[in-house]
């Protein structure tokens, strides 16, 4: 680990102060779960760190109109615990409940959960964002690329988005509030995050002396929502693909629909193809099962990432039954 | 002579019996001390500098930068310019500074450079490893005239099987701590040989003309309690001689503890093993032939071939033969019953298969060719306990019968590990204050070795479990044997047994002129000294010291014996079988159940026997599911040298697991090591399970999701 200066500010306008607007000068520690790892292993290497942890403001749910808001400091235990929450959003539950650590769920926070690195395993190997080898050529489309993207990887990144929220607050069509040197604006989660074309380019939108105060979730009312993770173990593991959707249903017929895909695309991966096949449609496990099959219609594996095509499709059968009332196995 | 002889389980209170571990309230409460948890007076930190090449000759070592770290207290080259490394992770040198982060600051500022040389990581595609000159034959061994076997049989079963690599991945990662003051070397370390790492470590320092003069008998190991080895700690290694030296280079008492990536990377790997197999039978299941071509790699230097046919030896036509490929990845060492789980994950699959083409119960299959094997009468034995408790007979279907997503199936295999007991000299002390302690230079890994020296001193002079002293881990005690191989139970157990009744004999000749008995008519229990012949002749066991006076009974009892006597055994058999279910659209396997029936002879520690056992179901979920090692065949580089990518099983993932060890059948053959046989057969059960619930063969393990749909989609499985 490199040296730095640690600052813990009590408010936004002051953590907003002391970042820097230039990448890997400054680093927020906003739950400590992947921030520490990277800078033990000088993927990151800042003169200074900049904690949100003391922030009071930042943390709590509230109600905002007929909606939620999120203080972006809030724990994901404190967030799939509030009663609220649980209730119309079981989408969300689904997503925290999904991290088999309890210790992790009660340190990680919805900020740190929405803003923490990819896991590819090139970038965590000091192969930078872009997983390049000798000569700068891509290592992950002739390499190891079994847990890589299968969506939005026409290069030059690979990896996926790692964020066990972001799915689920898309499909919500949930807004996060940013604030900057120049004030704060709302950006959808959606627009939180951008597939990197180059060496300097990060995987979000967000400058980097902007930070996250909260989370924005529209009224449920209305909108059957959840999220399937297919996962290989049972205990801290990432998921092999993910789905959560946001069913608006007029009677027993779906009226709109929103679909996403993790950890199958550098971003959050919405798939119209998928909303169209459930649009005015009645689900069934053969309804669910087109709207699979058409989630991954446009996918491009990788050598080693066909099988991750089906998983995402079951995951999207699965989210779009479970939302539906229906069992899944 | 005393009479050494187990006494039957029947008059037991200890021996064959249930107790806690000696060890658990300590580990429990945080207060065992392990090599990582030392913290000496002054102590330094050591890191080392690895290589980040696959394969590369080192053309500088540039230290200057490091010496410029504040805290920075010394420098030892392990691996000098011009040496050619051979894996991603291999060491160069190691830096001590007074605190870890100076000392990651320290390895972090070293330049070395090298000349990148060519590699290769993978071994799964031998025709590529061959082009690459990689591949080496290892052995090819014929009986009886495989041709003419193969054309008398009615059926034959061709099939591709392997298993990947996999690291120990010891929780308590390689390393120690080092005080060399004066002429006197302590070393804490996590090790499995505490009497043999000291000359370990004075030969490799006596090759440095700086410390040529060091002898074994300067060194110290003390190791109380470590934390897993499972064959990876045998040696000093060489992180353990720089220690030494930076240790005395310094004047002050150094750590170097692996990191995990490190641990992953260089400090033990088993190796893998692939192969195509072809077995023919007559149509009632009688095995006539059985031809292998098999190839694995144990990192740049070969390795032993598994022993195929696992079990079923004796089929009277063969042909084997086995290839060596050498790849630029971590070396190989012994994995608990080395080379066993893989032979057993290749043949008892292959036999499973067979059965499925004969139309036949693959239990059935194995036993019906019992006779081809050493001890078909202990399989066949287990093979219908474990039945019984897994519900065979309930559960069984012919491969791929159900319905729905979910698929269930059980599968099976046996298993054999010969486990003879390691050399062992230990001495027990009796004392006038009535303490009676074990001393031995043995080691517990983690596996109950304290609680079983502590059961067979206390059984032996009638005393309670927690009345007795176990001193072990300690090299300046009476030697003992490495634990390795399934050795140290019938070795320690005898040298106890032993030590204990020499000590017991003496006692009882103090004592018996007092109480107007012979020595030969006491006997020692419930803490007393009894006569057998007249039983109100008595003494409480504190008295009966007591007329020790000033003096301690100190005995030695060895193993073996010089005068024989027959205390242990070696060669065990066991049965395991599994049951699985299989999610036949997202290809995840659960394992819902073991069973697991084992054979140890004698069984002192029943509990820490049961345990050994399902640690190795544990682990064996993992290796059969989860565990795989990865390298970018691209730059050389391990990419899950983590816990996050490196996966193992966690307690969600392993299913209801049974452990039946055999008692009362087998007690006349003495004490048998139980370390390796219950981790050969869990790989070939578990997939075995998966073939029954699916119908088709998931022919390389770990059986990742990837390669369980690709089974399904390939065998056409609705």
């Amino acid at each position: 680990m490199q040296n730095f200066e640690y600052i813990a500010p009590t408010t936004v306008q002051n953590a907003v102060a002391a970042l820097s607007s230039q990448w890997g000068v400054t680093e927020l520690l906003m739950g400590g779960t992947d921030t520490m790892s990277l800078l033990k292993e000088r993927l990151a290497t800042p003169t200074r760190v900049v904690s949100l942890r003391h922030i009071n403001e930042l943390k709590g749910v509230s109600k905002a109109g007929s909606g939620l808001k999120v203080g972006s400091m809030t724990t994901l235990s404190a967030l799939a615990s509030n009663k609220d929450v649980a209730k119309a959003y079981p989408s969300l539950v689904t997503a925290v409940e999904g991290i088999h650590s309890m210790q992790h769920r009660a340190m990680s926070t919805v900020a740190s959960d929405l803003l923490q690195r990819p896991r590819c395993w090139y970038f965590r190997n000091g192969f930078g964002l872009l997983g390049k080898g000798p000569g700068g050529k891509s290592l992950a489309p002739a390499g190891e690329n079994q847990y890589h993207a299968i969506l939005g990887n026409k290069g030059p990144a690979y990896f996926v988005n790692p964020s066990s929220l972001a799915p689920a607050l898309v499909a919500l069509g949930a807004k996060a509030t940013v604030t900057g040197p120049e004030g704060s604006r709302q950006v959808a989660i959606a627009d939180l995050y951008a597939i990197p074309m180059g060496d300097n380019d990060r995987e979000v939108t967000i400058k980097p002396n902007e930070v996250i105060t909260d989370i924005v979730l529209p009224a449920a009312k209305g909108l059957e929502n959840a999220t399937y993770e297919v996962r290989q173990r049972t205990l801290f593991d990432w998921p092999l693909a993910t789905a959560s959707v946001a069913l608006k249903m007029k009677g027993k017929m779906v009226e709109d629909a929103v679909v996403v895909m993790g950890h199958v695309a550098p971003k959050p991966w919405r798939s119209s193809e998928a909303e169209n096949a459930l649009k005015g449609k009645t689900i069934s496990e053969s309804v669910a099962g087109e709207a699979g099959k058409a989630a991954v219609s446009m996918a491009t594996p990788l050598s080693k990432n066909k099988h991750k095509v089906t998983l995402a499709s079951v995951a999207v059968k699965r989210a779009v039954m479970r939302a539906a009332g229906m069992e899944v196995a | 002579m005393p009479n050494y002889d187990w006494p039957s389980q029947q008059n037991t209170t200890l021996l064959g019996k249930r107790y806690d571990r000696l060890d658990g309230p300590w580990k429990v409460r945080g207060t065992a001390e392990y090599a990582y948890d030392r913290n000496l007076d002054g102590m330094l930190v050591a890191r080392m500098v690895t290589c980040p090449h696959a394969h590369a000759k080192i053309t500088a070592i540039d230290i200057e930068p490091a010496k410029r770290v504040q805290g920075f207290r010394g420098a030892e080259v392990i691996n000098p310019v011009g040496t050619e490394l051979q894996w991603t992770g291999q060491e160069v040198l190691a830096v001590a500074a007074d605190t870890e982060e100076a000392a990651r600051d320290c390895a972090n500022a070293v330049r070395v450079t090298y000349e990148v040389l060519e590699h290769l990581s993978g071994e799964e595609d031998v025709k590529k490893a061959g082009q690459k000159n990689r591949v080496q034959p290892a052995s090819d061994d014929t009986k009886g005239d495989p041709e003419a076997g193969f054309k008398s049989a009615d059926v034959v079963h061709e099939g591709y099987y392997g298993v990947a690599t996999i690291t120990h991945c010891c929780l308590e990662p390689h390393g120690q701590v080092v005080d060399w003051k004066g002429d006197e070397i302590t070393v804490y370390a996590s090790t499995q040989a505490v009497s043999r790492i000291g000359a370990d470590l004075a030969t490799n320092l006596a090759a440095d003309e700086r410390f040529k003069d060091v002898k074994a008998n300067q060194i110290r190991v003390i190791t109380p309690v470590m934390g897993g080895g499972f064959g990876s700690k045998f040696n000093i290694d060489t992180w353990g001689v720089a220690c030494a030296k930076l240790s005395k280079v310094t004047g002050r008492p150094v750590k170097l503890m692996l990191d995990r990536d490190e641990e992953l990377m260089l400090a033990g790997a088993r190796p893998s093993d692939f192969g195509n197999l072809k077995i023919g039978a007559k149509s009632d299941g009688t095995i006539v032939a059985f031809e292998s071509e098999s190839w694995s790699t144990g990192g740049v230097s070969g390795r032993g071939a598994p022993p195929l046919p696992y079990i079923f030896t004796e089929i009277p036509n063969q042909r084997v033969r086995h290839l060596n490929v050498s790849t630029n990845t971590g070396p190989s060492r012994a994995w608990r019953a080395p080379n066993h789980p893989q032979a057993a994950a290749m043949t008892m699959t292959a036999l499973t298969d067979l059965a499925q083409k004969l139309k036949m119960d693959p239990v059935e299959l194995f036993k019906k060719n019992l006779n081809l094997t050493s001890r078909g009468d202990v399989y066949a034995r287990q093979l219908d306990k474990a039945a019984e408790m897994i519900g065979w007979k309930q559960k069984y279907h012919a491969p791929g019968d159900g319905k729905g997503k979910i698929r269930k199936g059980v599968g099976a295999s046996i298993h054999t590990w010969a486990g003879r007991p390691h050399d062992s000299t230990c001495r027990v002390d009796i004392g006038p204050d009535g303490s009676v302690s074990a001393n031995l230079a043995s080691q517990d890994l983690g596996v109950g070795c304290r609680t079983v020296i502590a059961a067979v001193l206390a059984e032996t002079v009638g005393l309670p479990l927690d009345v007795v002293q176990v001193n072990i881990g300690d090299s300046n005690l009476p030697p003992s044997g490495a634990s390795g191989g399934s050795t140290t139970v019938g070795g320690v157990s005898a040298s106890t047994r032993r030590a204990a009744v020499n000590a017991l004999e003496k006692l009882k000749e103090v004592v018996a002129p007092e109480l107007g008995v012979a020595a030969d008519d006491l006997e020692a229990k419930g803490g007393r000294l009894v006569s057998k012949s007249d039983s109100s002749k008595s003494i409480g066991w504190d008295e009966a010291c007591r007329k020790l006076g000033v003096k301690t009974i100190a005995e030695m009892g060895q193993q073996p014996d010089r005068n024989g006597g027959k205390l242990n055994d070696s060669g065990v058999g066991g049965a395991q079988m599994a049951e699985v279910s299989v999610d036949l659209e997202t290809g995840i396997v659960k394992v819902e159940s073991m069973a697991a029936v084992q054979d140890i002879g004698y069984v002192i520690a029943l509990k820490q026997s049961e345990s050994q056992v399902f640690g190795a179901l544990i682990q064996g979920v993992a290796w059969a599911l989860y565990e795989e090692r990865v390298y970018d065949e691209i730059t050389g580089a391990m990419l899950n040298a983590d816990m996050e990518f490196y996966k193992l099983s966690g307690i969600g993932d392993i299913g209801n697991l049974m452990v039946h060890i055999d008692q009362g059948i087998y007690d006349d053959r003495g004490v048998i090591g139980l370390g390796e046989p219950p981790a050969i057969s869990p790989g070939a059960a578990i997939s075995n399970a998966v073939h029954n619930a699916l119908g088709v063969r998931v022919p390389v393990l770990p059986m990742t999701p990837d390669k369980v749909l690709e089974a399904i989609e390939k065998g056409g499985v609705a």
